[in-house]
């Protein structure tokens, strides 16, 4: 008996031996067939789980806002036009286009051979469609706001379709990215998101995931590499990295810090700047932060580089303004109007002239889902503190936050990120007076007027020395204290390749591919 | 019969009176449930016809009576925020049930875990624990000193896992068996649609997590019952009739001892059934627990009421099953 249970002990560890020096074995031929040319072996097939933070809002593209939603329905579905990793547009269903002179008749030809997953192809009906859908002109309700001015959609021939809009604006083509999906498709009883896409929609299920197939028929020949992909959603941070160690996801974006530190190891960490402007937002219209000079203080008391070295282990970008760096033509670098290190005499100078001396009460509040930006406030509460400004967290839940915060307005000071497409204009936009998005109550003439004439102009170089005076006017009157576009830190499993960073929220998976095996 | 008409208009009474509350607690709370769903770039003609869509513009009087009286119905309504496809919303009685069965094997799981070591384990704790107090008496051969190092040891053992909060313990076990032993892949949980097996394979961790400090408890709880009773007289009545030490322990003591256990291990049902919300998020698992976080987060009302009424409807009805099993384990309770 005892003896038995013992040689069945040896079998055990003999067993485990010769798995383990298959597993070391088969690591090495892995590693010699990776140095020896990994250009050459991009094989298609096998199958990827990508985490994702949250659920899915929409199964429609057109009625989905998540960021987190649209960058995975960016496998599914495209529009006219996509973007591409540079943050410039490439042509997908259309072929072409062309914008007349004055800017209000938009010309698409579409592309030979474009298939929705249906097999179906893709007609200047489904086009025509698609584009009312989303600017109201079906049924009154517009989903895409930058798609109201569309006045018409036109057939021109089976090929051309003329879409007509009401005011001339440069950065409109930016919005016909709108999902184009088959005529009807939308009112349809038992829809299931179908698209023109790299990959077709297989199944949804709430709270685990979305699960994505090849598309045989894709346009992009040779794309995509992988046969299937599913973006699975993950609980918290905690959760992603146990899931990543142990090898049930493979891809995972948004990282902290810390994680990106510990995953280094044994996974390719890659950082790339993200398309979020994160600032401490300040309420231009509630008391002390009404005086200018109130808010030029905090602007001077804040050390942006500590803060950056501190949550972001200096990744982050420093900024001074709205708009993001790595939309070069349109940024100004306004850093050295404050400096990025502290400045506790200025800002104790501006306190007193102020009015004060004695410092006051400052609660900031920060939605307590967002890590980062909690761990920012802590660094902000003692760089104030330093200054005689004695600021608090007001910890929120997220729902509370944009009830209050952001659509009601009723704060004093706030951290949070706001997010950019790829138009130049959409982040500067938020801070005219009226605009309904001006959470922070900016009010200034002089920028109201400038914003309209960038607008009007359809000269680009104009329209870019325009925006560039909108950040300094932003900068001067201190209207919020921009701290930085913290980078996106993404874990990718050490046997793929490909995986492309966006300037936009994508989580583009047509490129990734298995090193071959 | 009286009896069980009495406890039905309590259930029913209880029922009414948490979805009022639950309803109230939602008008109270901030967080808009249009902005919730469609974020902060919707255009206003989306967010006034998703409004008139969910019946928003009505007052909350109304609307509660319009909610409850498809609840009477058996319509349970439709999720504010899970679409079922491109323009259907998801009905909340195909999500709940979709996420049940993950809570329920879960719950079961555990229950046996807890039943299964618990009671043996308590049963030999109390013998332990009386050898070493009565050295001689039933402790058999081994030496009272020997007991009673056992008993306390037990003790350190149970009131330290007694301690460690699930959350810990769940990520404890993640990190062991996970990622040190390789045992199961953390986050790989495998849908019951799919792989069934697997799905069990996977609960039998959470599982574990839920159940540790529950054995501990209950095993505890089950050795100080058993003790007490030790020390009645009947004990001593039915050693002196001859009554042989197995006999004692499991046809008199192990009976009276089991009635404050049976109400102790309906709690927990009851509490693990309802929906192991920690653990859940935990081990990532798609259960009831997770949906009802994720629900109030989202301010997704439908979800939220129908699980509150539910987690509400298993916990008195478990309470009513471990009240008919008095009946069976003790038949001197009779309907009053």
């Amino acid at each position: 008996m005892k003896t038995s249970f013992r040689n069945k002990k040896k079998l055990l560890s003999f067993l485990f031996a010769a798995l383990l020096i298959m597993a070391v074995l088969g690591g090495c031929a892995d590693g010699t067939g990776e140095s020896s040319g990994d250009n050459s072996s991009k094989e298609p097939g096998g199958s990827v789980v990508v985490g994702i933070q949250q659920d899915i809002d929409s199964l429609d593209p057109h009625k989905a806002t998540a960021a987190g939603t649209k960058e995975i329905l960016f496998n599914i579905f495209e529009g006219l036009v996509k973007p591409d990793e540079n943050g410039n547009l490439m042509n997908a269903v259309a072929s072409d286009y062309t914008i007349s002179q004055d800017g209000l008749v938009y010309t698409f030809t579409l592309r030979d051979n474009v298939k929705f997953h249906n097999g179906n192809a893709v007609t200047a009906e489904d086009v025509k469609y698609s584009l009312e859908r989303v600017s109201g002109l079906l049924d009154g309700t517009p989903l895409i706001s930058t798609l109201k001015t569309i006045q018409s959609v036109e057939i021109l021939d089976e090929k051309t379709v003329q879409v007509t809009v009401g005011s001339a604006n440069t950065e409109l083509i930016y919005s016909f990215v709108a999902a184009i999906i088959p005529a009807g498709s939308g009112e349809d009883e038992s829809a299931n998101p179908v698209g023109t896409g790299p990959f077709s929609f297989v199944s949804y299920t709430p709270l685990e995931g979305i699960v994505l197939a090849k598309n045989p028929d894709y346009w992009q020949t040779g794309l995509p590499y992988l046969d299937q992909v599913h973006f699975k959603i993950v609980n918290s941070a905690d959760t992603a990295l146990m899931e990543l160690q142990g090898g049930a996801i493979h891809i995972y974006a948004y990282l902290t810090d810390s994680q990106a530190q510990a995953l280094k190891g044994s996974h390719q960490v890659l950082a790339s700047a993200s398309n979020v402007v994160q600032a401490l937002f300040l309420n231009n219209a509630v008391a002390p932060l009404d005086d200018v000079r109130v808010r030029q203080a905090i602007l001077y008391a804040i050390d942006k580089e500590e803060i950056n070295d501190f949550v972001g282990g200096g990744s982050g970008t420093l900024i001074s303004s709205a708009m993001l760096p790595t939309l070069k033509d349109n940024y100004v670098d306004l850093n050295d109007t404050y400096g990025t290190k502290a400045n506790v005499e200025k800002a104790k100078e501006l306190l007193k002239d102020a009015g004060y001396e004695n410092g006051f009460n400052l609660e900031i509040a920060i939605p307590s889902n967002y890590e980062f930006h909690m761990q920012t406030g802590e660094v902000v509460v003692e760089q104030l503190k330093a200054v005689g400004i004695n600021a608090t967290i007001k910890a929120m839940e997220w729902s509370s936050w944009l009830d209050e915060v952001y659509n009601g307005r009723q704060y004093t000071a706030t951290i949070s990120g706001i997010t950019c497409d790829m138009t130049p204009g959409y982040l500067l936009n938020r801070f005219q007076t009226t605009s309904k998005k001006n959470f922070i109550n900016f009010a200034n003439v002089q920028y109201d007027e400038l914003y309209v004439k960038a607008q009007e102009t359809l000269d680009l170089a104009q329209k870019a020395e325009y925006y560039k005076q909108l950040q300094k006017i932003l900068c001067d009157e201190a209207g919020s204290a921009f701290l930085q576009v913290p980078a996106n830190m993404t874990a990718i499993d050490k046997n793929l390749t490909g995986y492309k960073f966006y300037p936009v929220y994508v989580q583009d998976m047509s490129t990734v591919y298995f090193n071959g095996k | 019969m009286k009896y069980l008409v009495k406890k039905l208009i309590t259930l029913i009474m209880t029922l009414f009176l948490v979805s009022v509350a639950a309803f109230l607690a939602f008008q109270i709370i901030p967080g808009d449930v249009v902005t919730s769903i469609l974020g902060t770039e919707a255009t206003p003609e989306r967010e006034e016809q998703l409004r008139e869509e969910l019946g928003l513009n009505d007052p909350p009087v109304i609307r509660y009576f319009h909610w409850i009286k498809g609840v009477l119905q058996g319509d349970f309504g439709v999720s504010y925020r899970y679409s079922k496809n491109m323009n259907e919303m998801m009905p909340v009685a195909e999500l709940i049930g979709d996420k049940l069965p993950v809570t329920l094997w879960l719950a079961s799981i555990s229950l046996v875990f807890i039943v299964v070591i618990s009671l043996p384990l308590g049963v030999l704790w109390a013998g332990l624990a009386s050898g070493g107090e009565n050295n001689g008496k039933y402790g058999g051969n081994v030496g009272g000193a020997v007991c009673h190092g056992l008993d306390a040891a037990l003790g350190v053992m149970t009131q330290t896992t007694m301690a460690i909060p699930s959350f810990f313990l769940g990520i404890l076990v993640t990190y062991v068996f996970g990622i040190l032993l390789g045992a199961f892949a953390p986050g790989g949980y495998v849908s019951y649609r799919d792989n069934f097996a697997g799905f069990l394979g996977y609960l039998v961790f959470p599982a574990m997590s839920i159940s540790l400090p529950k054995i501990a408890m209950t095993a505890r709880f089950l050795r100080n019952s058993m003790l007490t009773e030790l020390s009645s007289d009947y004990v001593r009545t039915a050693y002196s009739k001859g009554a042989s030490k197995r006999r004692v322990m499991y046809g008199h003591v192990l009976r009276n001892a089991m009635m404050p256990v049976a109400t102790f291990l309906g709690m927990i049902v009851a509490e693990i059934v309802a929906g192991s919300i920690v653990v859940e998020q935990v081990f990532g698992l798609p259960g009831i627990g997770r949906l009802l976080v994720s629900s109030i987060s989202t301010r997704d009302f439908p979800v939220v009421e129908i699980l509150i009424l539910y987690i509400t409807f298993v916990v008195i009805f478990v309470y009513f099953l471990v009240d008919i099993l008095y009946r069976v384990i003790d038949p001197r309770i009779s309907e009053a």
